[in-house]
């Protein structure tokens, strides 16, 4: 990279956070990873973006991303919705990093709902957008009680919640955020991502971050870490599962969204994952629709 | 019960000594001092703000007392000062071994979740991860409170004030604690029900040989329910004796106005 003549102003403070903050957030990251699921506090900023949107994962991702990164944001397993369009605009402009829709090439990858359907590698950082860290909060409402039951590893609550659906649906139909037990110690909400991904976490290669950023709670799964999806004796975790293979690309083990086509019932699943769909494509794979419109739209210019 | 040495029968299961509460600088209650044993049941009565309820929230662990130990035989580590305990110990014993029936069932149930599940809980709690067997283990604790065990996965604000309360019943029994605090367990219910839950509670606490602690303003429940009871006023002790003692020739003059002051039809 050539030195500009403005090299020093640049990075004062680098990616829109003031270097105190990001001193502090980079504290509780290391917190975090050095007690695996532990729901580290920290001192959350106003971002220019509405609590919900993603305010605790872009503190994440400024606290952590240098000129050298390569930036990769998708929302729902797409690069291309508005929302991962907004944040990764707004990395490139204030951190001037490289963005990138490929996983592979990413260092950084801010995600919300998604865990990337390649698998990640050592050296990437995956930043999860967090709603609700605690997993406990539905059932117990007080924070001092669910703090004290983290601490003295109470969790029989939680699978109040998991005979709860099995009673009512006859399996347990939580479908996401579904809770996990961290290195068997820390019971861990896994953001909003679909339990299709929950088995990707376990013993992963890259660092895994959550941010939330209005309930002020930083988390992590480092490299190489057990997650255990809850689950009874009699009734084991399942992830979801597909009749349908994506409509584009033909993937068979691939989460797939529906989309629906018209208002007489057609539909067709296609990836979640847009650039995993996009790459089977260019490389030959073809579904039983994949000459729809919807193909075009997915390998967005860049 | 012939297979316990004497020793072991006598040894007290749950023991209180000099038990003071201050709040501020409000006596909740005095200097009480009593032992329970194993399969006896304790009533405690009095009038309003007598100090009943700070008394059992003082033994049950949920506020510290200003003075005097309350030690509980736990099966972990014997008889010991419970707010000697570090935090997760007291929470554990509290969880395995004590039950707590509320007043209100709103307070003692998740009101959120099924009664169902609200009687699973405290298997769960204890570790218990077979869904099959827990559901089983429900139903037959709603047979034995005599609840519709087709209404399991009902929500508690579905059913009535007296089947909440014997959900609550059912929650606080299913782990098989050794003793059992209730606050006004029948407080709220309409006379008719109120007879069939004692009756049922009377029934339940014998089968089981569970010691209870039973906090009451009403003569009626003591009776029916306690072995022994303490009569309280302003925070202190003022009578303790046999039920039938106590309730047949009441000794102190609070007593005696207790007791004639029960309405007669």
């Amino acid at each position: 990279m050539n030195a500009r003549p403005n090299e020093p102003e640049r990075y004062y403070n680098y990616a829109y956070l003031d270097e105190q903050t990001k001193r502090m957030i980079r504290r509780s990251i290391l917190k975090a990873l050095a007690i695996p699921g532990y729901q580290v506090p920290f001192g959350s900023r106003e971002m220019p973006v509405p609590y919900g949107w993603g305010t605790g994962g872009i503190q994440l991702t400024a606290a952590i991303i240098g000129p050298d990164d390569v930036y990769k944001c998708i929302d729902q397993g797409a690069d291309d919705t508005t929302n991962a369009v907004s944040i990764r605009r707004f990395f490139a402009q204030v951190a001037d990093v490289a963005v990138t829709e490929d996983t592979g090439e990413a260092t950084i990858i801010q995600t919300r709902h998604r865990i990337p359907e390649q698998p990640l590698k050592a050296g990437q950082v995956l930043v999860f957008q967090v709603p609700q860290p605690e997993p406990l909060r539905g059932l117990e409402a007080r924070e001092t009680e669910t703090r004290a039951m983290h601490a003295y590893e109470e969790y029989g609550l939680q699978y109040v919640s998991l005979y709860e659906s099995v009673a009512t649906y006859g399996r347990i139909a939580s479908t996401v955020g579904y809770p996990t037990m961290v290195d068997e110690r820390y019971l861990m909400s896994p953001s909003p991502i679909p339990k299709f991904d929950n088995p990707k976490m376990g013993d992963n290669e890259a660092i895994l971050l959550f941010g939330a950023g209005r309930e002020k709670r930083i988390y992590a799964v480092p490299p190489h870490t057990t997650v255990r999806s809850l689950d009874f004796e009699d009734y084991p975790f399942e992830t979801q599962t597909w009749d349908e293979n994506c409509a584009l690309c033909g993937a068979q083990d691939s989460y797939l969204d529906e989309v629906v086509l018209d208002d007489t019932g057609a539909r067709m699943f296609v990836c979640s994952d847009s650039h995993f769909c996009a790459d089977r494509r260019a490389a030959g794979h073809v579904g039983p629709m994949a000459d729809h419109q919807l193909a075009a739209l997915e390998t967005e210019p860049t | 019960m012939n297979a316990i040495p004497q020793a072991i029968e006598a040894a007290p299961l749950l023991r209180v000594d000099g038990l003071t509460k201050w709040y501020g600088h409000v006596a909740g209650c005095r200097d009480v001092s009593f032992e329970l044993r194993r399969g006896e049941v304790l009533g405690v009565v009095g009038e309003s703000g007598s100090g009943k309820t700070t008394l059992l929230n003082c033994i049950s662990g949920r506020l510290p007392p200003s003075s005097g130990t309350v030690e509980f035989d736990t099966s972990r580590f014997g008889l010991t000062d419970i707010y000697g305990l570090n935090e997760p110990d007291r929470r554990r014993m509290q969880r395995e071994e004590w039950g707590f029936v509320h007043q209100n069932p709103r307070d003692g149930l998740r009101m959120r979740v099924s009664g169902g599940a609200n009687v699973a809980e405290p298997l769960m709690n204890l570790g218990n991860r077979h869904y099959g067997k827990m559901r089983s283990a429900t139903v037959e604790w709603l047979q034995r409170v005599e609840l519709d065990t087709r209404r399991i996965d009902d929500k508690p604000r579905n059913f009535s004030g007296g089947m909440q309360q014997r959900i609550q019943v059912a929650r606080n029994l299913i782990h098989g604690p050794r003793l059992v605090f209730m606050d006004e367990p029948t407080g709220g219910l309409d006379v008719s029900v109120q007879a069939r839950l004692l009756d049922l509670l009377r029934e339940l606490v014998r089968d089981l040989g569970l010691a209870v602690i039973i906090v009451t303003h009403d003569m009626a429940v003591a009776r029916l329910m306690a072995d022994r009871l303490i009569v309280m006023k302003d925070g202190f002790v003022v009578e303790t004796g046999l039920t039938d003692q106590v309730l047949d020739d009441p000794q102190h003059a609070y007593s005696q106005l207790l007791v004639s002051s029960v309405l007669q039809i």
